[in-house]
């Protein structure tokens, strides 16, 4: 059939199976958005307030469902303000495809109004992009696009349509979409080698990352722990992951617990699944391989011996690869000593602690709950104490650690899965994206915004104080009503000084399902 | 792995699209490794380009090169060329100092270095030199002395010896998609 270029992307997404596009129309996308009129019924659009939450909703929808999230904004601005949305999932390896409008080719390289070289400025921070420079090539190049960003390790692509190729005429016929690959590369003496050195070792550890949970490990990774009688410890984008596993020891790290940081010490064998060894889990990755060896799981080959050098590597997908490895290994116990439960545990103190309050809506939230969220100290706080277990997820910016990702990717998750969202924020990060509740609130989405509220830079602050610096700007104390807020966007809002108060307002918003906003003020001095 | 810094050669053959160079060079700059010279042209296949890509760098630093270049959608093959088993050749230009009492000597090196005189005025010479690098470094030290205006080189191509060269076996997989 014969079809605008406007009307061929919409085809194309409803080929792939999309049925959700988080954006922000402009002059460069009018024709798309014209067709996104048409298409009404068939692909839901949701209206966002700023282009960076955008690519975080189709960041936070891909993460909570496994498929590859949409956004859509114009070109210049539109598109410059997806950069932040697109390096968090680039970092974070979140499968997104982005479409962003141009102005037309002929207007191209002229500095044009809302002109930007968005295909140079996002080469980057994508795995990979494309301009769109010939109708013709317009369906091809987005479901190529969609094969990119789902297979092996994935992660964002751009792909950038001028004004005239969207609004050209062409022939379009559907195709089935093709699959992602995800490609087994370690063969049987990679697997042999691996049950060697696990064999050998006596204090065997398993360090689960991001890739681990994103190929639904968990069970897997819990069957080879149980059978080699060793922990799991996580990094901060596996929480959620093994956290009610019964081999579950805690999370690894800069942030993370001490009994965790100290089987990373003790152990004779790392086996670490699904994780680039970043500074904020290994800081000293050379002085971890003298103590003891590695086997590497990834399925990135460039991951592997990247940061740290690996004894052994087993190149493909996490979960397939531990399938592969259990009826390998010989059943033992590990010679790490671990007490299951050495997630920090305890109220923190008097008052209305970040402890007491997690926990709080850890006991509250059902088995569905879904967690997301912002970046700072109540990051670190809810990767540590809530108590994740289940269908629950916890999705969080972990590599790029961008302010303003959860609330936008509370919107995606919320679109993506129906379930409850509560997104934990701190008060820097929501006047970062606070905008957004209006978004939540116009399409009465179940997303509960919690802010614990330090009036304080909090994570800026800690590191000041840990560095013997100064306070700098760091102070926060402006007085913003926050329920006040949401109620000026139409939400409720409640406000919490005690625990008894924040008792209360967990429960009613929680019941209310959401959207709703829960300020919560506490200490300005802990540390997380 | 070893820590010695050495000369690497890759032979890298992508996609022939706008885009692909910036892409290859900006990898090189985004994580820091230093490539020393870069050429790129068209392959008999004009949807193919080849790069010639001549870095300085240790093992590991190699290893990590080739897999990171290996992630680029673009990129469709990757092989190291080692000196003894290539052919290398870099063509260089050099405008020297040229007045008549010197012409003589000009001549005579442009002989012994197997280097053509592609322009010739009054007070200027223009050589042009196809050798290895090493070759071209040497007649660069020797036309010193008469005083060198500038200079412009191609940087290096190379292909391996014999029948070893870069197949594309999986083309059909990309041409499919």
């Amino acid at each position: 059939m014969l079809l605008r270029g406007a009307q061929i992307v919409i085809e194309c997404l409803l080929e792939q199976g999309v049925r959700d596009v988080f954006g922000y129309p402009g002059g460069a996308v009018l024709g798309i958005y014209e067709a996104l009129h048409e298409y009404a019924g068939r692909i839901r659009h949701t209206l966002m307030t700023h282009e960076q939450h955008a690519a975080h909703a189709a960041d936070g929808y891909a993460r909570a469902s496994g498929k590859t999230g949409v956004c859509l904004a114009t070109s210049g601005p539109g598109a410059t303000n997806l950069l932040t949305g697109l390096s968090a999932a680039y970092m974070d390896s979140s499968p997104v495809v982005a479409i962003t409008g141009n102005v037309a080719k002929a207007q191209i390289g002229t500095d044009s109004f809302q002109e930007i070289d968005i295909y140079g400025v996002s080469m980057p921070v994508t795995k990979h992009n494309f301009i769109v420079g010939d109708i013709r090539e317009l369906a091809d190049t987005i479901r190529q696009a969609f094969f990119i960003a789902a297979s092996g390790r994935p992660g964002p692509v751009l792909v950038d349509i001028p004004q005239d190729i969207a609004a050209a005429k062409a022939e379009f016929s559907p195709k089935a979409p093709k699959a992602p690959v995800r490609r087994l590369l370690a063969d049987a003496l990679d697997f042999a080698g691996a049950a060697f050195l696990i064999e050998e070792s006596q204090r065997p550890l398993l360090l689960l990352g991001g890739g681990a949970a994103h190929s639904g490990a968990e069970a897997a990774a819990t069957a080879l722990a149980q059978k080699l009688g060793a922990p799991i410890i996580q990094t901060l984008m596996a929480t959620g992951c093994c956290d009610a596993s019964p081999q579950f020891a805690g999370l690894a790290g800069v942030y993370g617990t001490p009994g965790a940081n100290a089987l990373l010490e003790q152990c004779d064998l790392l086996i670490a699944v699904g994780t680039r060894f970043s500074d904020r889990t290994i800081p000293r990755p050379k002085a971890l391989a003298r103590r003891a060896k590695v086997l590497h799981i990834d399925i990135d080959p460039a991951e592997i011996n990247k940061n740290l050098s690996a004894d052994l590597a087993l190149m493909g997908d996490a979960r397939e690869i531990l399938e592969h490895l259990l009826p390998l290994c010989p059943a033992k116990a590990s010679g790490l000593s671990f007490s299951p439960k050495t997630q920090a545990s305890g109220l923190g103190g008097q008052g209305l602690t970040p402890e007491f309050l997690l926990q709080t809506l850890s006991a509250l939230a059902g088995s569905e709950q879904i967690y997301t969220t912002e970046v700072g100290q109540h990051q670190i706080w809810a990767a540590k104490h809530l108590e994740i277990s289940g269908h629950q997820r916890f999705l969080t910016s972990g590599g790029l650690g961008a302010m303003g990702f959860g609330l936008g990717a509370a919107i995606g998750a919320a679109r993506a899965s129906g379930r409850r969202i509560v997104n934990i924020s701190g008060d820097g990060s929501f006047l970062m994206n606070m905008a957004e509740l209006s978004t939540a609130a116009y399409y009465n989405l179940p997303i509960i915004e919690v802010v614990l509220d330090n009036r304080s830079l909090g994570m800026v602050r800690q590191l000041q104080k840990n560095a013997h610096l100064h306070f700098s700007q760091v102070d926060f104390s402006r007085g913003v009503d926050y329920p006040a807020l949401a109620r000026a966007f139409g939400i409720p809002g409640f406000a919490a000084k005690t625990r008894h108060e924040a008792e209360q307002a967990l429960a009613q918003a929680l019941a209310l399902g959401g959207p709703a906003l829960i300020a919560c003020q506490i200490a300005k001095n802990q540390l997380a | 792995m070893g820590n010695m810094e050495r000369r690497y050669v890759l032979s890298v053959l992508v996609q022939n699209n706008s885009g692909v160079l910036a892409r290859v060079s900006g990898l090189f700059g985004r994580r820091g490794y230093n490539i020393s010279s870069l050429t790129v042209g068209e392959t008999i296949n004009r949807r193919y380009s080849r790069m010639t890509i001549e870095l300085y760098g240790n093992e590991a630093t190699l290893e990590q090169i080739k897999k990171q270049l290996g992630k680029l959608v673009e990129v469709e093959k990757i092989a190291e060329i080692e000196q003894g088993s290539a052919v290398f050749r870099e063509l260089m230009l050099v405008k020297v100092h040229a007045e008549a009492g010197s012409r003589a000597g000009i001549i005579e090196l442009c002989n012994v270095f197997h280097a053509k005189i592609a322009d010739l005025s009054p007070t200027t010479a223009t050589i042009e030199a196809t050798n290895k690098s090493e070759t071209n470094n040497a007649l660069l030290n020797l036309l010193e002395e008469y005083g060198i205006i500038e200079i412009a080189r191609t940087g290096i191509a190379g292909l391996q010896r014999g029948e070893r060269h870069l197949a594309l076996d999986n083309r059909e997989e990309h041409e499919e998609n």
